[in-house]
């Protein structure tokens, strides 16, 4: 095998991973706070796109436009919580999933009715366009590397702000028991709208971080939202180290998978079946992954313990 | 007779109408427009059996109307591109029935793991086997992966010729009469009592010595069954089968149709099939962006009209 680029693949693995993980942060804090199943967060995660883009225009720099997209983002996401998700919270999951899909339907036509049908590509500054050379005929983006990094960043700030603040405390106060913190005083409207602005800020931030690589485009938000909705549900739905180690393990499975399926398949059986049936075997491999998993514990790999 | 019941007939009495009338003012449009309408009724009516009356949130049922289409599309190629001239000239006797068997076994295969699961993890893994059955399709190049695969011939029925519009629509027609009298049938007998009642309240059926994991696996494979007949149906009348077909917004669409309609009423998922279909039809006429006023309506309906449909005509719909 070629060590180089496996080298290169887990490093994309990681890449996925982490943004996965940006994702499915959200994800799991609204659904295991609000228990609000929100399929619309994908939509969130393309409008992140989207804004960063018109913004790396209009501004002329993408880090500027970064910094100026990530509280719009969080300010959509307030929004729709207001709008759609508050009046759905004491309903059954059946209306959270057919509320939050005609929410998609509106932010897809939208961002097609304002950014057009195509694709839009997102310039890099100069100097991180470059590649890092790792020595011989190894080299990654520097882009890819700086993605990798603000994603363990906000792995970790996310670590911190939910362990060793008081608005962590009472996100997880609001997790166990949200009567109780109710009733103790804190304005929990207050709290969901900001659980939910937060979710919106990181799904809008891994829509920002791809966009260089992938460009913006409709749609995008329906591919990731599956995934990620994988993530929370092999990791254990509500629990932020059960997001964080399943979104590394299905993005590393994933993208190994693509590359090296049928080298591995080759071992045990001809070329060409293994040609045939690994591109069919990948594409699917995540959710047998899950499927596995929900057959042998059907509440995720790390239930959070609550009430 | 209650309002409902009028409405039922006068619903039923008019799809058997209207089409020869349609052909007749040399409109056979329409008769493709009923043609789609009556067949994705078949399939919500098929959703609605374990969706309205078990309470079984499946986020996968596109899948099985999917496979159902493959399993003519499929041996439809074979036949005609080399391999199977095995099959008797009625291939549709050997089709239609391979949709639906091979649909229950997906169903009773995936049904067994799903319903191990509750609440969303079973909305989620019913839409990860959907996906896996996508991504299946979409990656064998054989059958044309994302393009699709044209179905060069329909089944070959006796009596029955499928390339008649008016013959496929009655034929559909029938189906779908017939669909609405199982699932009704099914619902009113005493397994769909049960089934019912592990709706309501599991923990009791259980007490009460019901092995309800069984009465709902057994209800999935028949709703499955139904669907991927129904898929058998769609590839019969697109003649044009595609990974597209089983996308989860698909499944979602067909969910929008059951509740919009009235879950766990008889004839609320055809009407919210037909509303669906009027929605799409006339939007799509005026704006490309017709997804945006069906995504509001679908908000509205699920913030303000709860019950459907059904439940806005008349008493259709459990207390739930």
């Amino acid at each position: 095998m070629d060590y180089g680029l496996f080298f290169i693949q887990a490093l994309n693995g990681l890449q996925l991973g982490l943004l996965l993980f940006l994702v499915a942060s959200g994800l799991t804090l609204v659904f295991g706070i609000l228990d609000f199943v929100n399929l619309a967060h994908g939509s969130l995660y393309m409008l992140g796109a989207f804004i960063c883009a018109s913004l790396t225009f209009a501004l002329g720099n993408y880090i500027l436009a970064l910094i100026v997209a990530l509280p719009i983002a969080g300010l959509l996401g307030y929004g729709v919580e207001r709008v759609i998700a508050r009046p759905l919270y004491a309903r059954n999951h059946l209306d959270h999933v057919l509320g939050t899909f005609g929410v998609i339907l509106v932010l897809d036509t939208l961002a097609h009715m304002i950014w057009g049908p195509a694709g839009i590509a997102v310039p890099l500054p100069n100097w991180l366009n470059g590649q890092i050379v790792l020595g011989g005929t190894l080299a990654i983006p520097s882009f890819r590397l700086l993605i990798i990094a603000m994603g363990l960043a906000t792995a970790a700030g996310l670590f911190w702000l939910v362990n060793y603040t008081r608005l962590g405390m009472l996100i997880r106060a609001g997790a166990s028991n949200r009567t109780m913190v109710a009733a103790l005083g804190v304005d929990i409207q207050l709290l969901f709208g900001l659980v939910f602005a937060l979710g919106a800020m990181l799904a809008g931030l891994a829509g920002m971080l791809i966009a260089p690589i992938t460009e913006a485009s409709i749609g995008m938000g329906n591919s990731i939202i599956i995934t990620a909705f994988v993530v929370i549900i092999v990791g254990g739905i509500g629990s932020m180290k059960g997001a964080f180690i399943a979104a590394l393990l299905i993005g590393m499975i994933d993208t190994m998978g693509r590359s090296f399926l049928d080298n591995i398949f080759g071992l045990v059986m001809s070329p060409t079946a293994a040609e045939t049936s690994a591109p069919a075997v990948s594409a699917m491999l995540i959710y047998i992954i899950m499927a596995v998993v929900l057959a042998l514990r059907p509440q995720g790999l790390f239930p959070p313990k609550v009430r | 007779m209650a309002l409902r019941h009028w409405i039922t007939l006068a619903v039923l009495v008019l799809l058997a109408v209207m089409p020869p009338v349609f052909i007749w003012m040399g409109n056979p449009f329409y008769v493709d427009l009923a043609t789609r309408l009556v067949i994705l009724g078949i399939a919500a009516t098929s959703l609605n059996l374990i969706l309205g009356y078990g309470g079984l949130i499946s986020f996968g049922h596109a899948a099985f109307v999917g496979i159902g289409a493959y399993a003519v599309g499929i041996p439809a190629y074979h036949m005609l591109y080399g391999g199977g001239e095995a099959v008797a000239s009625f291939n549709g006797m050997f089709q239609i029935p391979l949709a639906v068997a091979v649909s229950a076994l997906f169903a009773l295969i995936t049904g067994a793991i799903c319903l191990r699961t509750k609440g969303v993890y079973f909305i989620m893994i019913t839409m990860a086997f959907a996906q896996m059955v996508y991504y299946f399709f979409i990656s064998i190049e054989e059958y044309g992966a994302d393009d699709g695969l044209v179905i060069d011939m329909r089944s070959q029925l006796p009596f029955i010729e499928l390339d008649e519009p008016l013959q496929l629509y009655f034929f559909c027609y029938a189906s779908l009469i017939a669909a609405l009298l199982i699932v009704r049938t099914i619902a009113n007998s005493r397994f769909g009592m049960v089934l019912q009642g592990a709706k309501g309240n599991n923990e009791r059926m259980v007490t009460l010595g019901y092995n309800t994991y069984l009465y709902k696996l057994t209800a999935y494979v028949i709703s499955g069954a139904m669907a991927g007949y129904a898929g058998a149906l769609l590839g019969n009348f697109t003649t044009f089968i595609s990974p597209e077909m089983m996308d989860w917004s698909r499944s979602g669409e067909l969910m929008f149709m059951v509740i919009l309609g009235g879950a766990a009423t008889t004839l609320g998922p055809l009407m919210g099939s037909a509303v669906f279909i009027i929605i799409e039809e006339v939007l799509s006429n005026y704006t490309i962006y017709w997804h945006l006023p069906f995504g509001l309506m679908l908000i509205a309906v699920v913030l303000f009209a709860r019950g459907g449909l059904m439940g806005v005509i008349g008493r259709g719909r459990d207390g739930k």
